[in-house]
């Protein structure tokens, strides 16, 4: 896929020490906003979406599952047009209603996106502090077992594990999160590995105070930058990656609306009805481009507050 | 350490001690680091410490001499357990350090503490100050009834105002971070510090100020430290016992007036005379300048003989095949060269100047 | 050096192995018999019971899996559940080609459409042509393949017929422009943004203000400063998406109907065909180690500061 999963550049983030390790303030991320209109504008788009994603069972015009056979299709059953009065944007070939599936599907790729992308963090964090700070054999088998799930080609990974269980949203939430934790445990790792051998952790560590509360009190701390940063661009990712799976068969289950199922339907149809392509896709990329600007907005703003090498 | 009385002069090994007494007691301590192989690089062994041995009692200041790369931070990092020694023995109050695990390691580590050289790292930068010391406060086996209390006496013990505890590092000054540093360091209720080129990043004004600290907690408390500096008039100042070293080994030991007043190691001639402020007491003791010649060595490829003997202005042909021991000299301290008794030195030869 | 090729090789070896495990352990834990599958849904029992015998899938697990290995080591990666005579080794090679020229396709055109563009941008930032490539390589981020792979085929293959709608033919080359190019763009959109960085980041460095003031022409900083640090990233992001590729893309293959790995794999799976599954996952394994296993000797090669291990 060329999906955007955030590539391990190098080593990844250096985190040189520097005077301005600082949290942020609020003046100062409004102050960065403002100098940044294409964040700025995301995060409203992106605010929107969620407020759309939370209330689409009451905002939905019609019942995104349900077919007007009658009045949904044309006289040769053909799908109706955008601006069809009643139909916003169009019906598909099935005579549903395609606003109301686009606002069904926001909350899946929503939930789907932020929900796995979580997962992905917690796992791929907890895997990558763990074998940066405690290097050794914790580190070499750790990061084998991360090889070999790389290694193994992604798609079919999901498929496979999907045909294990069955299609429900729960596994492709679970199938998404294991595709992506690699990438955030290598690049953690790395970061890791840099920050335990800055003075402060070896200080801390020769006063004796114990591994759990050096990675949790100041190991973690300053990985938060990356990690939001990550995790931010991971949403996108996994948003980029749950269309696909729904595009490939194997994704939420039917008839659940999802914009990648959309935009399956939409590519076997889009001789007649070219409107079923457009708009998921017009959706999938606004939403996915919004979190990736504001990805790399806070990328920019902490990268000022404790700047990163990257 | 203690002092050498006339029963054991010339040519014993350098660890005479009363026995028992000594708070620190490393004996021929090795660190060799290895880097293996990769692509287009072979493996490679850099032994940066070879047999070092020395004491230190209770309330006495041990202080460390040398250029980058002798290997003096080494030590310190090999004590505290940073870095892992190869051979030898480290001895903390006669119980073996290397050997030493689990709750047992927790508990020496916190007899003896590090200060670092550089102020700026050695804190966390996300942590208040107030918090970096309760933490270390924390770590005591008889926690403190009311550690807020305790973290501002000890704030006061190195001159910080209470204010400080609220303040994060970045908004410190380098001397005040090493403070900082210097209470952490005491919140563990240590008897020995380990000081490694802890004022050598510091502005000089400052570097007073914060060695004049160091000398009263000293008095206060009865530390021992253990200072290591390339800086020999911070030494003057701060060592009872100075040792020096030079690629690995300790080339000189002995108190700091042996080793001000009458050098016996050519090395040692050199960095003293190198000195711009006088440190000896009259004009007519004072050095001649020796300037060194040669490459300083790659200690991964020490020298033959005496490591020293490429730059060495005294240098003979024995120098160059045998490694001259550490022994006794008739001035008092300990010395490695094979013409520090005052007696056998020969006119300069130089041989072997250029390496 | 060659203990550091042998550990590198052993961990290769373990890392295959486990793919190839896990990928035996996954099929197996299907609670779907392929045998049932195989036999069809109007199938007695008796015939899947000899189905499944024939297949050796009778035995207990660890049995299957042990033959199932021995098997593996001896070069034998058996034959397909579902195409009888086809040997799965077989079946793999003859899809192959049609993979590798996608791969290759698809690198070039990540490579033609973002590092040019990047370098560009970073030369003159702030200016059209930058926030032009910022804007085109965010949206080529933020689209799904699939979708503009759609989007391509109806404008370019079916209103304009400028290309072919699917699948392979002659000229060759013809067909799998817009399969290459849809897989490229996603890709193109990184290179892009990450040379960029890199560029800006190289330009504004010490030594290339150094340079500049010493009066080098523009041209040689570009060449001999710059390019050197936009390259390390980029071979190695290269190399990773060439293993990746080399697995087999599935969306791509499925969008455009080319019969390679990928498609393959995918179908297997459906079918649960286990030596066919295995056999690809391991085909694609073998992909991503060895080329990375390339990468990490190039990377030292070209950037001598990378420390294989450490101290």
């Amino acid at each position: 896929m060329s999906e955007a999963l955030p590539p391990v550049i190098g080593q990844g983030v250096d985190l040189a020490a520097t005077d301005d390790d600082r949290p942020m303030r609020a003046r100062e991320v409004l102050r960065s906003l403002r100098r940044d209109p294409a964040a700025f504008v995301s995060l409203i788009v992106l605010l929107l979406i969620a407020l759309i994603a939370v209330l689409a069972p009451l905002i939905t015009p019609h019942d995104p599952l349900q077919t007007y056979n009658d009045i949904g299709l044309g006289p040769q059953g053909q799908p109706l047009p955008p601006g069809t009065p009643g139909f916003l944007l169009g019906t598909d070939a099935l005579g549903r209603d395609v606003l109301s599936r686009l606002i069904s599907g926001t909350q899946v790729s929503l939930v789907i996106g932020i929900v796995a992308n979580g997962l992905a963090t917690i796992v791929g964090v907890t895997v990558g502090v763990i074998a940066g700070y405690f290097g050794g054999i914790v580190e070499a088998v750790l990061m084998r077992i991360t090889d070999v799930v790389i290694s193994f080609p992604i798609l079919l990974l999901c498929t496979a594990l999907i045909a294990v269980t069955t299609r429900s949203t729960t596994n492709v939430i679970i199938v998404i999160a294991l595709i992506y934790w690699t990438t955030l445990a290598r690049i953690i790792r790395g970061m890791v590995i840099s920050l335990k051998h800055r003075e402060f952790v070896v200080a801390t560590r020769t006063l004796g105070v114990g591994h759990l509360r050096i990675m949790w009190k100041h190991i973690i701390p300053h990985l938060l930058p990356a990690i939001i940063v990550y995790a931010t661009l991971g949403v996108a990712s996994s948003i980029l990656i749950e269309s696909a799976l729904s595009f490939l068969g194997i994704g939420v289950p039917i008839p659940q609306a999802s914009w990648g199922q959309m935009i399956s339907d939409g590519s076997t149809y889009f001789q007649i009805a070219p409107w079923m392509l457009f708009i998921p896709g017009i959706c999938l990329i606004v939403t996915v481009m919004a979190f990736n600007l504001v990805g790399d907005w806070l990328s920019e703003m902490l990268d000022s507050a404790a700047p990163m090498a990257r | 350490m203690s002092r050498l009385d006339g029963s054991d002069l010339v040519n014993g090994p350098s660890s005479r001690s009363r026995a028992g007494e000594a708070l620190l007691d490393v004996r021929d301590l090795k660190v060799t680091f290895r880097r293996s192989g990769g692509i287009g690089r072979r493996a490679s062994r850099v032994p940066a410490v070879q047999g070092v041995s020395f004491q230190l009692r209770a309330g006495e200041t041990l202080g460390i001499a040398g250029e980058s790369g002798s290997g003096k931070s080494t030590i310190a990092r090999t004590l505290m357990g940073i870095n892992q020694a190869s051979a030898g023995s480290m001895r903390l109050n006669g119980e073996n350090v290397g050997a030493l695990r689990g709750r047992r390691l927790a508990e020496y580590r916190r007899t003896m503490q590090m200060i670092f050289q550089d102020p700026y790292d050695s804190l966390d930068p996300r942590m208040k100050v107030g918090e970096t010391l309760l933490e270390a406060i924390s770590l005591r086996t008889t926690k403190p009834t009311d550690p807020k209390r305790a973290v501002e006496g000890i704030l006061d013990q190195v001159g910080l105002s209470r204010s400080f505890i609220e303040r994060r590092p970045r908004e410190l000054s380098g001397g005040q971070r090493q403070r900082v540093s210097i209470a952490r360091a005491l919140c563990v209720d240590p008897r020995l510090i380990l000081c490694d080129e802890a004022v050598s990043a510091l502005d000089v004004s400052v570097r007073a100020q914060v060695l004049n600290l160091l000398k009263d907690l000293q008095e206060e408390l009865g530390l021992a430290y253990l200072f290591i500096s390339h800086d020999l008039s911070t030494l003057r100042f701060m060592a009872d016992h100075v040792g020096i070293m030079y690629l690995g080994r300790l080339v000189e030991i002995g108190t700091r007036d042996e080793i001000f007043e009458n050098p016996q190691h050519p090395y040692t001639r050199a960095l003293l005379s190198a000195v711009p402020e006088p440190i000896v007491r009259d004009r007519s003791t004072r050095l001649p300048r020796v300037r060194l010649t040669g490459e300083p060595p790659s200690a991964a490829n020490p020298p033959s003989g005496c490591s020293f003997h490429p730059r060495c202005p005294m240098a003979q042909e024995v120098c160059r095949t045998v490694a001259p021991p550490l022994r006794a000299t008739t001035s008092g301290q300990d010395a490695a060269c094979h013409f520090a008794d005052p007696v056998l030195v020969p006119e300069p030869a130089r041989i072997g100047a250029d390496a | 050096m060659f203990w550091w090729l042998a550990r590198r090789l052993g961990q290769m070896a373990l890392v295959l192995f486990g793919v190839v495990s896990l990928a035996f352990l996954l099929v197996y834990a299907v609670p779907a018999d392929p045998a049932a599958t195989l036999a069809g849904p109007n199938a007695s029992a008796e015939t899947i019971a000899s189905i499944r015998a024939q297949l050796g899938l009778d035995a207990p697990l660890w049995e299957q899996y042990l033959g199932f290995i021995g098997r593996l080591l001896s070069g034998d990666l058996g034959t397909s559940y579902v195409l009888r005579e086809t040997s799965v080794f077989e079946r793999i090679v003859s899809a192959l080609p049609t993979t590798v020229l996608v791969a290759i396709g698809g690198l070039v055109w990540q490579i033609i459409l973002g590092v040019p563009a990047g370098i560009y941008a970073a030369y003159r930032r702030g200016g059209w042509v930058d926030r032009t490539v910022t804007f085109v390589s965010l949206i080529g981020l933020s689209a799904p393949s699939f979708w503009l792979g759609l989007l391509l085929i109806y404008y370019f293959a079916f209103s304009w017929g400028l290309f072919p709608l699917n699948g392979l033919g002659d000229p060759i080359i013809w067909y799998l422009v817009l399969p290459t190019f849809t897989l490229g763009s996603g890709g193109g959109a990184w290179y892009a943004r990450m040379t960029r960085t890199n560029m800006i980041e190289t330009l504004d460095s010490p030594f290339v203000r150094m340079a500049r003031a010493k009066g080098m022409p523009e041209r040689t900083i570009l060449w001999r400063h710059c390019f050197r640090h936009v390259a390390i990233p980029l071979v190695t992001m290269i190399g990773l998406d060439f293993g990746y590729f080399l697995g087999g893309v599935v969306i791509v293959e499925t969008v455009f109907g080319l019969n390679g790995i990928g498609r393959l794999a995918f179908d297997a799976i459906s079918n649960l065909d286990t030596p066919m599954i295995v056999g690809t996952v391991l085909f694609s394994a073998l992909f991503i180690v060895v080329v990375n296993f390339i990468v990490d000797l190039l990377y030292s090669v070209i950037d001598p500061r990378v420390r294989l291990q450490r101290a």
